[in-house]
This record gives structure tokens, C-alpha cells and sequence, in this order.
């Protein structure tokens, strides 16, 4: 009898956890279908943007528009990098209105490596840590006031961060 | 199970410092193994945070984000003693939540 009952509650479990795996692996598919437009501006996973091999296309893809140099961008990271799976990169905006800030490694299999959103009242700063596959130009880029700034700086990496 | 996530807040008064750090092995999928087979993409792609009910500070991550990733960032507000809830979600779907206490 207790067997049975132990059985069963088993059964029940995995059906229920069976159904979690199935209603989050249908939600994933959800959003992987959503076009991307203008993904920064609401909190969809920019899910094509994260796709693209180039600069040009990830950003356009993540914003619909390009960006210009500015030096009111700060990107900090390493002339060289020892380590290429591990890379410091913090970037920081003396610009108003900051709403984004998202970071790119252009000779990454995928350009793109991250993208925040800055809320009114979060200050435009974040530190991270990126990979490299080899020495490649970093670029921030900003969005302020619906405009794009960029700043790019090449770190040199003498091990690669992305394996053979 | 132990929590993924580990976060510290900590109030100046005027602005709230956030570090976090998360367990994960963040597989970009461009990566082979030992026997030369690719380890399938295996990464967080969304990290937020919430502050009395509203987010704070929303990361977007790709392959491209190191091993056990960190994130700093600050925001005007908070108290301390005020409850920042953290979440992620990976490519396959798996969660992880934790609430700190700002300090």
C-alpha cells in the first residue's frame, strides 16, 4: 500500500516537473520568435542582437540605428590581456538620459557580449567581465537621450578566451 | 540548494553600490571539449534586479560573458536594510532568485 502510494506521488512529480520543462522550454521559443525591433527599449531578451557576427549588424539589430564616437563614453580595460576568458571592462557616461549601455568585442563569434538597461534613477556605470577569442577592439556604446555614442579602444589578448 | 547568486549591497545614503556574482558556466557554444566535441551554448541571458518592486538594473548576456560572471553597478536610493531582489534566466530556461538585504 505504501509502495503504491510512494509510486504514485513519484509519477505525479515528474508529470508535473515534465510539465514545467515544457511550458518554460515553449516560452524560450516564444520570445525567439519576436522580431527583434527596438529590442532595447523594452525587456525582451534581444535574442537576434546576441546572434549577429559584426559590429554593424548587432547594433542595428539591438537599437535600429548607429552610433557616434564620443569622448563623454568611458570604456576602461586592459592594454593587454593575460587571459582572454577572463577580461575586465567597465564603461561609465558623463551623458544625461543614459538608458542603455551595451559592450561589443568585434572579433568575438558573436560581436555582441552585453547589453543593460539604465532606468531613470541608476547611474550610468557597470563593471564586468568578458571573453575574448583573440585581440580585438572593444566598443561600448550608450544610449542617451534616443541617441547612440560609441567608444572603442583594442585590447590586446595573448591568451584566447574561447577555447581551439 | 545553495543559492547561485551572490550579491552586496551597500547604501552611502545617497546611492546603493551593487556587486554581484553568479555560479554558472556560461558556455558560449563556440567551444569544444576534450574529444573535440562543442559544448552546447549554455548561458544567462537575462540578470535583473529589483528595488521596492521596480527595476533597477536589467543585464542582457551573450556566450560572450566570462565563466561565474560579476556585474557592478549603482543606483540612487535604496535604504539599508531594504530588500534588492536578484533573478537570472538561462538559454534553457533554468532560474535562480535571491533576495539580499542593502548594508
Amino acid at each position: 500500500m505504501t509502495t503504491t502510494d510512494n509510486g504514485f506521488t513519484a509519477t505525479r512529480r515528474l508529470i508535473l516537473k515534465g510539465a514545467v520543462t515544457v511550458a518554460l522550454v515553449g516560452l524560450g521559443n516564444i520570445s525567439f520568435g519576436l522580431a527583434p525591433v527596438f529590442a532595447a527599449a523594452n525587456d525582451k531578451y534581444p535574442e537576434d542582437a546576441f546572434k549577429q557576427k559584426s559590429n554593424a549588424d548587432a547594433i542595428k539589430s539591438l537599437y535600429g540605428k548607429t552610433a557616434e564616437p564620443s569622448d563623454k563614453v568611458k570604456l576602461d580595460a586592459p592594454e593587454i590581456a593575460e587571459n582572454g576568458g577572463v577580461v575586465p571592462i567597465s564603461v561609465s557616461s558623463t551623458l544625461a538620459d543614459v538608458t542603455s549601455i551595451s559592450i561589443l568585442v568585434s572579433e568575438n563569434p558573436n560581436a555582441l557580449a552585453a547589453s543593460y538597461k539604465i532606468p531613470p534613477g541608476t547611474i550610468p556605470s557597470v563593471a564586468n567581465r568578458l571573453k575574448m577569442a583573440k585581440t580585438s577592439n572593444v566598443i561600448a556604446i550608450v544610449e542617451a537621450g534616443g541617441k547612440l555614442y560609441s567608444t572603442t579602444k583594442e585590447v590586446k589578448v595573448t591568451v584566447g578566451g574561447c577555447g581551439g | 540548494m545553495a543559492s547561485t547568486i551572490r550579491v552586496r549591497a551597500t547604501s552611502s545614503g545617497e546611492t546603493t553600490e551593487v556587486q554581484a556574482l553568479i555560479q554558472h558556466p556560461m558556455d558560449s557554444g563556440f567551444v569544444k571539449d576534450a574529444k573535440g566535441e562543442i559544448i552546447p551554448p549554455h548561458f544567462i541571458q537575462q540578470l535583473t534586479f529589483e528595488y521596492d518592486g521596480k527595476p533597477v538594473f536589467t543585464a542582457d548576456w551573450g556566450g560572450g560573458v566570462s565563466k561565474d560572471p560579476y556585474v557592478k553597478f549603482a543606483f540612487k536610493g535604496g535604504k539599508k536594510g531594504g530588500d534588492l531582489k536578484v533573478s537570472w534566466v538561462d538559454n534553457k530556461g533554468a532560474t535562480d532568485t535571491t533576495t539580499a538585504k542593502i548594508q
